[in-house]
């Protein structure tokens, strides 16, 4: 068995389409490319195509079009190989509510055809370790909460070690200090190199862990890449604080500022996309013209704004 | 299960495994070296499977409700009897070897046998078949399985194997009980066949294990039809009530003589052969028949469970 070849991208999908009987896409031509290393947020509503994606990506789902590589193999056809190296939790965790919990990781571990039996009962403990669950291990999973399920999940997810994590919405149902606690397990894994791949409809907690990030929108891609360029790409509005607000506005607009508001002594708007000015010839010309200018500046963009300006709509709204 | 193994993994731990960084760390973020499986470990999924078949509650339920059945049938002979002298025939009603039970302890066995062939022990064999694979998909396991990953093929195959021993474990321990109190509440002693020779208490006993084997195999068509069933839906409730009806639907069937023409093809039919290893000699053809036809039903339906799931999409 040759090593699989080492690459760049750890997921890539070549117009990946997955159509249900008789509906519209719930996926369409889609080019997913997720770099080794990442911490990749998977972002989008809810029904927008995400977990269908996941589980395309997973071998649970065939595509009805395009194709998957994932660790440079094709996929569902290498998934022998694949998934051992692939941890997942895939909308939720399940659970064997009458087995321990130990029990139920030694059963997901049992199911690995490529795990030591006679080193078993260490991974399974090592991975209770690591979230924090080793004084709950003999109680039954069903008496668990859902943040210990969640855990547990995870648990399963890190048996082995892995070269991709794929956590399908890993903060649902926690409360904020779970929340806490899962977000700094994954920038932990990021550091030891292991690529995540990260699906989420909270755009902040994507802001808070990701370097790179994709935005679906009804079954398509809307863009991706590095999270900062994400929100880059939306433009911050200029921010003129200022007694003077009518001349202001009369400098700005000559200086092709568009979209102005003024709201007391807060005036805003659009710095055009093309041959943008200075900021600092747009304060100096304020100045020049009698504007006392107060506060001066451009307010920071969040990917949250930027995802408005890609879609042109709130961000729950199910298509 | 897992308690048991804790001593011996943690000194096998010791030794570096090869292509496993025994610390469980990613080695600096490189690739994590593809581990050589060992050619046994693939079963571990097969011994997992029959640890949970019969670690969950319900399954023994079942066993204890067939347990319960001999019981039952050997205290009612005995009261009917009062306790000794020999009792008329039982007069052609009731269980086939009923008759013959205050004479010889043994007979429980057969009688129990016969009376939960019908009936209760292919539905205990339903209900655990029909869950197999729905049950995993209702409780959601069954997607982190396939990403572990089991492989859709060898699951179908450790559930099938699991509800194969179920069979056996039923049957048995129907067989196992009616023995124990056949033996408590009736004279045992030489076993009179149905062919009229007398054979002793120990051959006897090896026929009883004979016809036990018969009726866990009897139960293998039905095993792999509730298989496909369980592949077809997410509910384990829906594929256990499916494959239960089918069964009831089956036997009614079996029981209008017009139909005549399509017994020979229902699963049930040769269901009763195994009274045939009562006879000396032993009389094989139904008994083959038996087997042939639960050999066909297992290949038909094993077939289309294996094509449904292997193409199924997972979407639960």
């Amino acid at each position: 068995m040759q090593p699989p070849p080492v690459r760049d991208t750890v997921v890539e999908t070549r117009g990946l389409t997955k159509r249900y009987r008789g509906g519209r896409p719930a996926v369409a031509d889609l080019d997913l490319s997720v770099p080794r290393g990442s911490v990749f947020g998977f972002l989008g509503p809810n029904g927008s195509g995400k977990t269908t994606t996941i589980r395309m990506l997973l071998g649970l789902i065939e595509p009805s079009g395009g194709g998957v590589r994932m660790l440079g193999e094709p996929m569902p056809d290498a998934a022998r190989r694949v998934l051992p190296r692939v941890g997942a939790l895939i909308e939720g965790p399940a659970l064997y509510g009458f087995l321990s919990g130990r029990d139920n990781l030694a059963r997901f571990d049992a199911a690995d055809p490529t795990a030591d039996p006679r080193t078993r009962a260490a991974r399974v403990g090592r991975a209770l370790e690591r979230v924090g669950l080793t004084a709950a291990a003999g109680k039954r999973a069903r008496t668990y909460s859902l943040g210990m399920k969640q855990r547990l999940g995870l648990a399963a997810a890190l048996l082995q070690p892995r070269d991709l994590l794929v956590l399908d919405e890993p903060t649902n149902g926690l409360d904020p200090q779970g929340m806490r606690e899962i977000r700094a397990l994954v920038r932990e894994l990021a550091d030891d190199g292991t690529t995540v791949f990260l699906s989420s409809h909270l755009l902040d907690e994507v802001e808070q862990v990701c370097t790179h990030a994709a935005v679906m929108a009804r079954g398509r891609l809307l863009t991706q890449g590095p999270v900062a360029e994400l929100a880059a790409g939306a433009h911050g509005r200029l921010v003129v604080t200022t007694p003077d607000s009518a001349d202001a506005v009369r400098v700005l607009k000559e200086w092709g500022v568009t979209d102005l508001t003024v709201d007391g002594d807060r005036v805003t708007g659009e710095v055009p996309t093309v041959d943008p000015p200075d900021p600092a010839d747009l304060n100096a010309a304020l100045v020049r013209s009698g504007v006392r200018v107060r506060a001066f500046g451009t307010e920071r963009v969040s990917l949250e704004d930027a995802f408005v300006a890609l879609t042109g709509e709130g961000f729950d709204v199910a298509g | 299960m897992s308690r048991a193994d804790l001593p011996r993994a943690g000194a096998s731990h010791v030794e570096p495994a090869r292509g496993e960084p025994a610390g469980g760390e990613p080695a600096g973020g490189r690739d994590v070296p593809a581990r050589r499986p060992g050619p046994l470990w693939s079963l571990g999924l097969f011994r997992s499977e029959l640890v949970l078949t019969f670690r969950r509650w319900r399954t023994l339920a079942l066993l204890a409700v067939l347990a319960g059945i001999p019981l039952l049938v050997g205290i009612a002979v005995r009261i009917e009897t009062g306790g000794d002298g020999t009792a008329d025939g039982g007069g052609g009603e009731g269980p086939a070897f009923i008759g013959q039970i205050t004479n010889n302890g043994l007979f429980l066995v057969f009688t129990a046998l016969a009376a939960t062939l019908p009936f209760f022990l292919p539905m205990t064999v339903g209900v655990v078949a029909g869950d197999a694979i729905a049950g995993e998909a209702g409780a959601g396991t069954l997607r982190y399985l396939l990403v572990a990953p089991a492989g859709r093929t060898r699951l179908l195959l450790a559930k099938f194997t699991a509800v194969v021993v179920f069979c056996l474990a039923a049957t048995l321990t129907v067989a196992v009980s009616a023995l124990v109190v056949g033996v408590l509440l009736f004279p045992v002693g030489e076993v009179t066949l149905l062919s009229g020779t007398t054979v002793s208490f120990a051959e006897g006993l090896v026929r009883a294990l004979a016809i036990a084997v018969a009726v866990a195999v009897s139960l293998v068509g039905l095993a792999a039809l509730g298989l496909f069933v369980s592949t077809l839906t997410n509910s384990g409730v829906a594929a256990m009530a499916t494959t239960v009806g089918l069964l009831i639907a089956v036997q009614i069937l079996g029981a209008i003589p017009q139909l005549d023409a399509v017994h020979p093809y229902l699963f049930p039919h040769h269901w009763m052969s195994f009274a045939d290893l009562l006879r000396d000699p032993v009389y094989w053809e139904d008994l083959l028949d038996n087997l042939g036809l639960q050999g066909l039903y297992a290949a038909v339906f094993g077939t289309a469970a294996w094509a449904r799931f292997t193409n199924r999409d997972i979407t639960v």
